[in-house]
């Protein structure tokens, strides 16, 4: 093992891992409120609504994110659509997870008692009121575990920017693989950076999930 | 601003239809492989000493918080400096295979530890071995039990195949990246490779609901 390598080439890995947290922290931000509007598509009354939402979410799934990457950044000229490596790798990581987010979301809302909803109707309550007021707030702590490990899955998935050019950890680690020959130091660097971005959200996850629990 | 023109991709067709066969062959065999070495992954850490066991657990906690393209680096350019040359395509078919043996390893894990204890002690009162045991008895059941997620793994593992393009690997990706250097067309030959894909996955789903149907039935 080269320490002076390491040491070496740190400030750069660590700059890149910069790049890294950035693009998967946006496509996060871009995959939730995607993902929130194609619940909702799918819970609708709209027939057409539901089919928009479950042929998306079923497109996104279906086909490799390394596809939809690629059709956004070299197919996207074609169509008009001129996006830079780094927007096109946040926008196209959102779009893609999602898919996966949307799953999740709906997931929790199903699994939220039906007596709940039946309650609430009898009650009174009209059906927005009903899903705001009592679906939702059970739901969302039950949505906490599978939209982490959205966003682990996310964060590792980022990699795949480095594909299209982005400057990120995979694409650092790539780059200095094939300079230094030395691929096992480069490795344990871009690995030992990933590890630490995975755990510092997983133990946020498992925060606000203890926060939230219902006991 | 051109405009769109499928029409170029019939010329291609039997093209990527290579690339698409290359995708299903390279995703089948580390299909196997990510779930032998699953269920030795499993076993290992369920059984074996800590010598083995250590090392086994470390390298499924390396491999599932690192990214799958990082591995097929390491696999692919670093093997190389210790001296160990194996084919570009060989590399892919590893490194898939062993990322998701990690993920199927975790779940075939949980599952061989809910199998009851009678089993193994009728088992291994009857005279059967340990490994016997394991083999015939335990492991069989845990499969069963942990089909739909391994299936779901399956799945993940297809498409993630498309990143053994980026060492260089003929498969479905790369022979549309070939096509598009000549037509200069990404969005007509992204669109058909992702709808490729779909299809793949179809078929793959397919195949899962019948193997699930049938290990329904020897219940």
């Amino acid at each position: 093992m080269d320490i002076a390598l390491i040491q070496r080439i740190f400030p750069y890995f660590l700059e890149a891992a910069g790049v890294t947290v950035v693009i998967s922290f946006l496509a996060f931000v871009l995959g939730m409120v995607l993902a929130a509007a194609l619940t909702a598509m799918r819970l609708s009354r709209s027939r057409a609504l539901r089919f928009a939402g479950t042929a998306y979410v079923s497109v996104f799934r279906g086909t490799p994110c390394l596809v939809q990457l690629f059709l956004l950044y070299f197919g996207g000229p074609q169509i008009g659509i001129n996006l830079s490596p780094f927007t096109a790798g946040w926008i196209g990581l959102g779009m893609n997870i999602a898919a996966y987010m949307a799953e999740s979301m709906r997931g929790a809302i199903l699994a939220v008692d039906n007596g709940q909803r039946e309650a609430a109707r009898t009650i009174g309550f009209g059906r927005a009121r009903t899903m705001w007021l009592v679906i939702l707030p059970q739901a969302a702590r039950l949505m906490i575990r599978p939209l982490g490990v959205n966003t682990v899955a996310l964060i590792k998935g980022s990699s795949l920017v480095s594909a299209i050019s982005v400057i990120d950890l995979a694409y650092t680690a790539q780059r200095y693989i094939s300079s230094t020959y030395k691929p096992f130091e480069v490795f344990t660097v871009a690995a030992l950076l990933y590890m630490l971005i995975v755990i510092v959200v997983t133990m946020l996850v498992r925060l606000a999930d203890r926060r939230f629990a219902i006991d | 601003m051109q405009g769109l023109d499928f029409t170029v991709l019939v010329e291609y067709l039997p093209f990527l239809a290579w690339g698409a066969w290359w995708t299903a062959l390279i995703s089948v065999l580390a299909g196997f492989l990510s779930f032998g070495m699953g269920v030795v992954f499993a076993v290992a850490l369920l059984y074996a000493p800590a010598v083995i066991r250590a090392p086994v657990a470390g390298f499924m906690w390396l491999f599932m918080g690192t990214p799958l393209l990082l591995q097929l680096f390491l696999i692919y350019f670093g093997l190389v400096q210790i001296g160990i040359d194996i084919p570009a395509i060989w590399s892919g078919v590893i490194g898939l295979g062993l990322h998701y043996a990690v993920y199927n390893a975790d779940i075939l894990r949980a599952g061989i530890a809910s199998i009851d204890k009678g089993q193994t002690e009728g088992s291994r009162s009857l005279g059967f071995g340990r490994l016997q045991t394991l083999r015939y008895v335990v492991v069989p059941q845990a499969v069963r039990l942990t089909l739909p997620p391994i299936g779901s793994n399956m799945i993940a593992l297809l498409k993630e195949s498309s990143l053994v393009s980026v060492i260089g690997i003929a498969e479905l990706v790369n022979a549309a990246q070939l096509g598009i250097s000549s037509t200069f067309r990404p969005f007509e030959f992204y669109i058909a490779v992702a709808a490729i894909y779909y299809l793949l996955n179809l078929l793959l789903e397919g195949v899962l609901a019948l193997i699930e149907k049938r290990v329904e039935a020897t219940k």
